[in-house]
């Protein structure tokens, strides 16, 4: 049992080294409005977020996470470009399900984090490389991933917008997206709908209903997807291996998929910027499905870093670029930003090893 | 000494009284109605204690009690871990329920959870918000939903009169127990068919998993019954 100070400190050692970096340090509130939170990430995060209510505030939560504070800091003010880091708790409930596990994960830890707020195209490879320095003595296993290489490659696909928009729409969820593509690959018959009973009910109005139904009768007749494309995907989402190789895999896809070859050339420059800090591309390992079942949050660079030998252990970093999230939080506004988490807890366990 | 839980009243504790009865124990309300004490004839050792269902799960999982007879669907929701603390002794064949999600009966377009998906993520381009579904089986439903990787909803919380809240559009889904139907059609209701329900439930008779051992085991041999 690592004591909570000796855990404190390890962040503090991380807190330093970030502003070194840089960075301003920033200490955003414990209780945040529920609304937010809720709104971006839904019932994934109800399930695992403390919610508990203010007489005059509403809804709050215990802290799930630094990104969106320190997003909506920023935007309320801050100017570009922009490097800030915190410590902190960051509060999770564990449901397990049916069973309880012997040994309990912690409901309560500290997160080190680094946001940087930047539209230079270095910025992937200054984060990664920043983690990657401060984690060096640890021995871990480096993964990176680029959510735009199958974000781009589905929009890629000779389909019609709505069957395009639905599968980028469940990227994040595989069987789902799975079982869509499959529905495209195959005829699609004119559906029947049975006839109304009853009056209208409820908020969701019959325009809404009608459309969806034109919708659904104009899709009946599209030609189905190649298999070819679905094949292509497939060995997209399988590909990887030490981030070198892997770029040179990715290079050889693009002739089949060209939608990807803009998302490639930026695995590339970034690959060349990180090796330029030091990094060797061939020590890194590279994953094009990493990212895609956390939560709907990084569009483009991900990576982790993770402890070889704790397999029931969540990664000990992580991180990415959330471009998107900050255009949700702008309300239009677009602030280019990438950023990461370590958490210390899992250091000092691995330092008192 | 073995305490076991009942249902403190209705349907469920007449049941429950028939299932022992039918097993040569004879399990009572002492006094007056208001009364929640409880009297057992036909076997030692047996002590009866009358609650809100509610509480058992609870009850039952803290030890204050060793056997407790309660709905799936509650220990299932209530309790999370519930198969490390408790096990199932035996099916009651009662209380039969099953857990179901209902939208609108006028929404035609709506037959398959695969339909439900994409009409929650249309509602919410159109609307600004997730569509909300009304439960109190916030855990069952969000789990069940999330095997589905079905998105774009939210639940909000309604302990009552659930069926009604979506004519009164603080909802536009709901997600509770239905036995026959009936308060599903009448508030125009219809149920979205999926290869099974939330959960199917009935009344079963639960033993703390800590409680296991001698005591315990005489009374389930002489209600015919083995521990599991």
């Amino acid at each position: 049992m690592i004591a909570k100070r000796d855990k404190q400190a390890v962040g503090h050692r991380l807190l330093a080294a970030f502003r070194e970096a840089g960075a301003v340090e920033v200490a955003p509130d414990i209780l945040l409005p529920a609304e937010t939170l809720l709104d971006l990430y839904g019932e994934d995060i109800r399930a695992r977020a403390y919610v508990t209510s203010d007489p005059i505030r509403g809804e709050v939560m215990l802290r799930p996470d630094f990104t969106v504070p320190v997003v909506q800091m920023h935007m309320d003010g801050g100017a570009e470009p922009a490097r800030y880091c915190y410590l902190g708790e960051i509060f999770r409930k564990q449901d397990t399900g049916e069973t309880r596990p012997d040994h309990q994960r912690d409901n309560e830890y500290l997160q080190a984090g680094f946001e940087l707020f930047s539209r230079e195209p270095g910025a992937d490879a200054e984060v990664f490389a920043l983690f990657h320095r401060l984690l060096a003595p640890y021995g871990l296993r480096a993964v990176m991933g680029d959510m735009a290489l199958m974000l781009d490659a589905v929009a890629g696909l000779p389909l019609p917008a709505p069957r395009r928009d639905a599968l980028i729409h469940h990227v994040w969820r595989p069987r789902r997206f799975a079982r869509l593509l499959e529905r495209f690959s195959s005829p699609t018959a004119q559906r029947d709908f049975p006839s109304a009973s009853g009056s209208w009910a409820g908020l969701r109005g019959e325009d809404e209903m009608e459309a969806r139904i034109a919708r659904i009768a104009a899709d009946a007749g599209t030609p189905p997807l190649d298999p070819v494309w679905t094949t292509r995907l497939q060995r997209l989402f399988a590909l990887n291996g030490p981030a070198d190789e892997a770029l040179r895999n990715l290079q050889a896809l693009q002739g089949e998929l060209p939608a990807i070859a803009p998302a490639v050339a930026r695995i590339e420059a970034r690959l060349s910027a990180i090796a330029a800090r030091g990094i060797e591309p061939a020590s890194v390992h590279f994953d094009a499905s990493h990212g895609r079942t956390t939560m709907e949050y990084y569009d483009g660079f991900t990576f982790t870093f993770v402890a070889r030998d704790h397999a029931g252990w969540p990664p000990v970093a992580s991180g990415g670029r959330y471009d998107a999230l900050t255009a949700v939080l702008g309300k239009g506004q677009r602030i280019p930003a990438v950023g990461g988490i370590v958490r210390p807890g899992l250091l000092a366990e691995l330092e008192g090893v | 000494m073995i305490r076991l839980g009942v249902p403190s009243k209705g349907r469920l504790m007449e049941l429950t009284f028939d299932w022992f009865a039918a097993r040569g124990v004879t399990l009572s309300r002492s006094g007056s109605d208001r009364d929640y004490g409880g009297r057992v004839e036909g076997i030692d050792g047996l002590q009866l204690v009358l609650l809100s269902a509610g509480e058992i799960p609870r009850e039952l999982a803290v030890g204050r009690i060793e056997l407790g007879v309660t709905g799936q669907d509650l220990v299932r929701e209530r309790l999370v871990g519930w198969r490390s603390d408790l096990a199932e002794i035996a099916p009651l064949g009662f209380g039969h329920a099953d857990l179901i999600l209902a939208v609108p009966e006028c929404w035609r377009d709506c037959e398959t959870l695969d339909d439900f998906a994409s009409i929650a993520r249309d509602f919410r381009a159109a609307h600004g918000f997730r569509l909300r579904i009304a439960t109190k089986y916030h855990r069952l439903v969000r789990a069940w939903l999330a095997e589905a990787e079905v998105a774009d909803y939210q639940l909000v919380d309604s302990q009552g009169a659930t069926e009604g809240t979506v004519a009164n559009q603080t909802a536009e889904a709901i997600a509770d127990i239905t036995s026959s139907g009936e308060t599903l059609r009448a508030n125009a209701l219809k149920i979205i068919e999926h290869d099974n329900p939330i959960l199917r439930s009935q009344a079963v008779l639960f033993a703390n998993r800590a409680a296991m051992g001698a005591e315990l085991d005489r009374v389930l041999t002489h209600l015919g019954l083995a521990a599991r």
